[in-house]
Formats: C-alpha cells, structure tokens, sequence
C-alpha cells in the first residue's frame, strides 16, 4: 500500500501537488478531500487513483436527499412487516432487511479499496457531521443486528466538493485538502495530450488559444473548464475544422465554431456575441 | 518540532489545529514528503489549510518562515532602508526600465512613494493580518518592479531565479476576509423555520399505520404523509450598486444561504432605496421592472419581507418625490417603505454598516425611524437578532 506511490495515470495528468496531497492521504490512511472548478477532473480522480494502484473502486453519489445512514445501510422495515404478514420464512431474521450501503460494501472489501464521496457539498449541512465517526475509526454499528462492521483494510477515501455549501470544520480537520486549480496552458497541453494523442500540434495550439481566450471573457456565469475543453476539441476534430478558422482575425468569424461546446447557457453566449459585436465595431471605426 | 511556524499560521489569521499538526509530522515521519522544501510546502498545505481562499494566506507566512525572516511584517513597515532597496531594485530592472523611472521623476520620488503607499497600507489594515505587499495597482506594476516584486523582506538577490511555489502566490484572487461564511448564515437562517407537511406523501407514519393496521384486525395498512418542509415565506429585497458594491460579497453570501434554506424565497433588487417598481434581472433592470404594487398583490402578508441595504445616500432620496437618484419618483421613497410594511406587517431591515455608524448616516437613521427600529447589522448575531423580531 504505502510502497505504491500515485503518479497520475496514462490518462490522468496529476500534478506536483496533487500527487502530495494524494500519497500523503495513500499513506496515512485518511480521508482527502477535493475540491476545484466543475470539470476539473475531480470525479475523475478516484478512478484514476483506484485505477494506478490497483484497487476496486465503490462510488457513493450524493443528492440532496441523502442521508449519512443511507452510506452505511438501511433497514427496510416495510418490507418485513409485508413478509410478516405473508408469513414469509425470512421474517425471522432481522438481517435479511438490513440493506447494506456504499460505505459497508467498501469495509468488507477484502483488498483495500477507494471509496469514492461524491458532491458531499450537495447534502444536507449536517451530513459530513453525521459521517465524522466512521470515517475517523472506519467502523460503525448496526443496531438491528448488534453487529458492529469494521473495515478490513482502510478504504482510501477520496471526497469532492463543488463548494455550495461550506464544511464544518470537525469535518474538515479529518482530511487532507487539494484544491484542483484550473490547469495553466502547459499543463493544459499535456492534458489534451493524452486525450488525443493525434491530434496536430497546430490546431491544439490554435484551439487552446482561442479557449483561453474565451476564459479571459469577464463576466461569465460559466467558465469553460477541462472537460468542457476536451469535449470542444472532440467535435472539432469530428467537423475536421481547420486551424486557420480557429486563428482567424477576420472578425467577422471572431466566434470560435461550435462554441456550444464551451459556452453552456444562454446569457453567456449572448454577452460573448455582445462582446465581439462591439469590437467588431471598434474595429471598423 | 514546526511548533513557531504553527503560531506563526494562527498569526497569520490561519487556524491550524492541533490535529493536524500531528497529521503532518506523522505525514513526514512516515516519509511522504521526501527531502525537497516543496514536497514539504505541498504537504503541509494539503494537511493545514482546507480552504482556498486561505491559501494565499498560507503562502505567504510560508515564505516568511523559510526565509528565516521573523517578523518581516513589522521590519517592512517601520523602517525600509533605502539603499537596501535601492540595490534590490537595481538589481531587477533593465537599463529601459530605469530610464522609465528617471522620466517619472527619479528613483528617489519612486520611493518615497512606495513608502508613503507601505505606511497608508499599514494604518488602513491595522489590526487585521493582511500583508501589505498587495498594492497591485501601484504606479511600479508598471515597470515590473512592485512591494512584491522588490522582495522586502527577503534577503538575497533572488531575481533571474524561477520563484518557488509559495512565492508565485497563484490563489491571491481568492483571498478574502469574510468573516460570514455562508454555513454560519444558513444556521442563523435555520432559527426561521416553520415546518409543515406538503407535496407528495412519501414517508412513513407511523403512529397512524400502528393504528389503521389494529383497526384493519391486523392486517398491514401503511399510511404515508409528505415530508416536512420549511414552510416559511420569504421576500428578499436587495440594495445594489453605489454604496453597497462593498458588501458585495456579504449579501451574495446571505443571499445564497437563504436560497437554499426556503423554498419559497422570492427575491427583488432596489437602487438605494425602495420607490414604485423594482426588478429581478440586475442586467436587464431598466427593461423588465415590476411594479412595487404587484409584488404586494402577489405575495400576502404571510411573507416575511427582508431588507438587505446600507441605506446609506442623501436623506433626499428617501424624503421627497423625485428624489431617487435614477429616475423621476412620483412619490417619496418613504411613502412606498410605508406601504409596504403595511402590507408585510413582519419585516427586517439588515445592514452590512457597522452599527457604530449608524448613528451618524442620516439615512440610515431615517430608515431606521421608518423601519420602526427593526434595522440590524449584517453579522451572524445581527441576523439572529433580526430573525427573532420575524417570528
């Protein structure tokens, strides 16, 4: 476990400090803790970690209706009071009603595994409260059957968070933090690399200077971020666009093609249309 | 062992924990972190700071602490030795950029100001623990060559060498100094609720399926009720623009706590002070006004009407007709408070001002007169107190 070291994976490009954050979580058996722009790869990360080191992978995705029980397991009394009145066998045994959750399933694991918690800021603002216990002993217990479930091997748990809502911070002090910041051009490149290994060193550089300069617009609701990116280029790629569209100063082309791909509401597409509008005017005077 | 650079992150306005002060020296008694200073920066930050927006905070004691320098705070301010500077910012500069500074009046006037800039900077944040080198506007950004850029504080020549990590101070955008976070106020907001059940029934009753079912001679008869909900009505009316651009980011704060916490939040902006129309889309605020009449006709008066504004501008604006500062107001503003209070017999005025002025903003006491002194301030008590007077 701690001799193996996660160095980002033939897919994934993890830098410097994220590999820290990570192998520093690897190694002390704690929880880590993601956060970062959507479409930075934080999802993504727990398969990636799963997938270097080896390790099954159990995915635990919050709502808003989630409870921490519902992680650990449920016990569905409804239908044992149905079986009860059927006259169903299986009443007998309380434990044929207890339903187990992600975090269970992820303890009895019989290799060490990576749990994934998944948009925990989605939740209720007690939540990660109700969770403080288990994930500090890795152990919970199961009043229907006395039974108490420790975890086998230490899952590593790795959790996201889009920021909607803040952390407590008995919470927090359990975890090691990454934030995810959004990747500078280098990395960028990199990224795209690995994605689309093929793909002409021109129309990257064309396209990921055009992207940042969709960025740089202020005032989106929604910068475009990574996924949003690769997505672009997928269906540039697809249109077979040539680079020189991509470049073109001609501004009467100033909107990159198929910006649907980057830009994801309405207002943003019309405060980009606004903006180039009026530099084409300002061109022209 | 790293027990002086705790004190100085706690300092620094960081509040490492104990905890994970242990969590680190396991961290590097384990060997996580291998032998470079930057593993080491990467490490602690990871086990230190959960939140971005203290990152930048993080940086810079990290960089004070490695340089050895203790207390490069007040060394800046007191005393900046000129000569010192003066070869740091040779150093640094190209034969162009130094003509550039002569043009503009020489070296020495460019520092004076840098100093008078250090000591305006130093009264202004008193108390508080921000640093002072983030005067990016000052004339030096110009040339290259800032309070940060000239390394104050850092002994050594370090220029022409790629900046560590920490230097580089990547998350100074998300630095702030909010003291309400948005938890804090969704727990003040909680003390508003009112449950009551509604929309579909998907739980359990159990009190009444025990009792149908004994009724049903035993035979199982499951009743289901909707699930609570916060059936508390909100009316949010937000101040925007001029004076409230300070305290932008409280009321997104308060304003995205209360979203979540009621289901039933309506919201409308107003320009200083309320008058006969306001409106929803900030960017379209001329176009799409809703008159002020509509709202009360819309919503009863089991809403709770909250005022969000630092009710601060020309006691004018509130007094008389056409006194707004936008348009032509056929009818006071207080004539338009009055009425809607009438409509909306239990309402809060919140204040991002310290209350300490309150009494000196005529405005603010006109207000407050109007509101029947039912103004509090922004801040977690003041919201707590206000939430008291709603029910």
């Amino acid at each position: 476990m701690a001799d193996k070291k996660f160095s980002g994976t033939s897919t994934y490009i993890a830098t410097d400090d994220l590999m820290m954050a990570v192998n520093a979580a690897v190694t002390l058996q704690r929880p880590i803790l993601v956060k970062g722009e959507p479409g930075t790869g934080k999802t993504q990360l727990a398969a990636e970690i799963a997938n270097a080191l080896g390790h099954p992978l159990f995915e635990w995705h919050i709502k808003s209706t989630t409870k921490a029980q519902q992680g650990l397991y449920d016990y569905d009394a409804v239908a044992r009071l149905r079986d009860s009145q059927l006259g169903d066998d299986r009443v007998h045994n309380i434990g044929n009603y207890i339903v187990r959750g992600k975090v269970w399933d992820a303890f009895e694991s019989d290799v060490q595994p990576v749990l994934l918690i998944d948009e925990i800021d989605k939740a209720d603002i007690e939540f990660p409260n109700d969770l403080l216990q288990e994930l500090d002993r890795m152990e919970f217990f199961v009043y229907e059957t006395k039974q108490l479930i420790k975890a086998k091997f230490r899952p590593i748990i790795i959790i996201t968070s889009n920021n909607e809502k803040e952390l407590p911070d008995a919470f927090l002090r359990r975890c090691f933090f990454h934030y995810i910041k959004f990747p500078d051009k280098e990395t960028m490149e990199k990224i795209v690399d690995v994605h689309f290994p093929a793909l002409k060193k021109e129309l990257l550089r064309d396209a990921l200077e055009a992207f940042y300069k969709v960025r740089d617009v202020p005032g989106l609701k929604k910068k475009p971020s990574t996924s949003e990116l690769l997505d672009w280029i997928k269906l540039l790629l697809a249109e077979d666009i040539p680079p020189e569209t991509l470049r073109s100063e001609d501004s009467r082309k100033a909107i990159p093609p198929l910006h649907g791909a980057l830009l994801k509401n309405e207002q943003d597409v019309h405060l980009f249309e606004q903006l180039v509008f009026l530099d084409r005017r300002s061109r022209s005077q | 062992m790293l027990a002086r650079f705790i004190f100085m992150l706690r300092d620094g306005g960081l509040k490492p924990s104990i905890t994970e002060l242990l969590t680190l020296l396991e961290a590097m008694k384990a060997g996580v972190a291998g032998t470079s200073v930057e593993d080491f920066y990467f490490l602690s930050r990871s086990c230190l700071v959960k939140d971005e927006t203290l990152f930048d905070r993080f940086d810079k004691v990290f960089a004070a602490h490695f340089h050895g320098v203790e207390d490069a705070f007040k060394a800046l301010v007191t005393d900046v030795p000129d000569d010192w500077l003066r070869k740091q910012a040779e150093l640094m500069l190209s034969e162009e950029e130094r003509a550039k500074i002569e043009a503009l009046g020489g070296f020495e006037k460019l520092m004076e100001a840098l100093r008078e800039r250090l000591e305006e900077q130093q009264s202004r944040h008193q108390g508080g623990n921000k640093w002072i080198g983030t005067a990016g506007t000052s004339p030096f950004g110009a040339f290259g060559f800032n309070p940060e850029g000239v390394r104050i504080g850092q002994q050594g020549s370090r220029h022409r060498r790629a900046t560590k990590v920490w230097d580089r101070r990547e998350y100074r955008n998300l630095d702030d100094q909010v003291e309400l976070g948005t938890r804090n106020i969704k727990l003040a907001l909680r003390k508003l609720r009112k449950f009551a059940r509604e929309g579909a029934a998907d739980q359990l009753d159990l009190d009444d399926t025990i009792d149908k079912t004994a009724r049903n001679a035993g035979l199982l008869d499951i009743r289901m009720v909707p699930e609570r909900h916060n059936a508390i009505k909100v009316l949010l009316c937000l101040d925007i623009g001029g004076s409230m651009d300070d305290h932008v980011r409280v009321c997104e704060e308060m304003f995205s706590a209360a979203r979540s916490e009621f289901k039933h939040l309506e919201y409308f902006y107003f320009h200083n002070f309320v008058y006969e129309s306001m409106w929803k889309d900030n960017r379209r605020r001329h176009a799409e006004k809703i008159p002020t009449t509509q709202i009360t006709h819309k919503y009863g008066p089991d809403y709770k009407l909250v005022f969000v504004g630092d009710a601060t501008m020309s006691p004018y604006e509130i007094v008389y007709p056409g006194g707004s500062v936008e348009h032509w107001n056929e009818e006071a503003g207080s004539v338009w408070i009055k009425r809607l209070l009438k409509a909306y017999p239990k309402a809060i005025w919140l204040n991002p001002e310290p209350r300490q002025r309150w009494d000196y903003t005529p405005s603010i006491k006109l207000a407050r007169e109007l509101m029947d002194d039912r103004m509090y301030p922004l801040t977690i008590s003041g919201i707590d107190e206000g939430i008291r007077k709603l029910h």
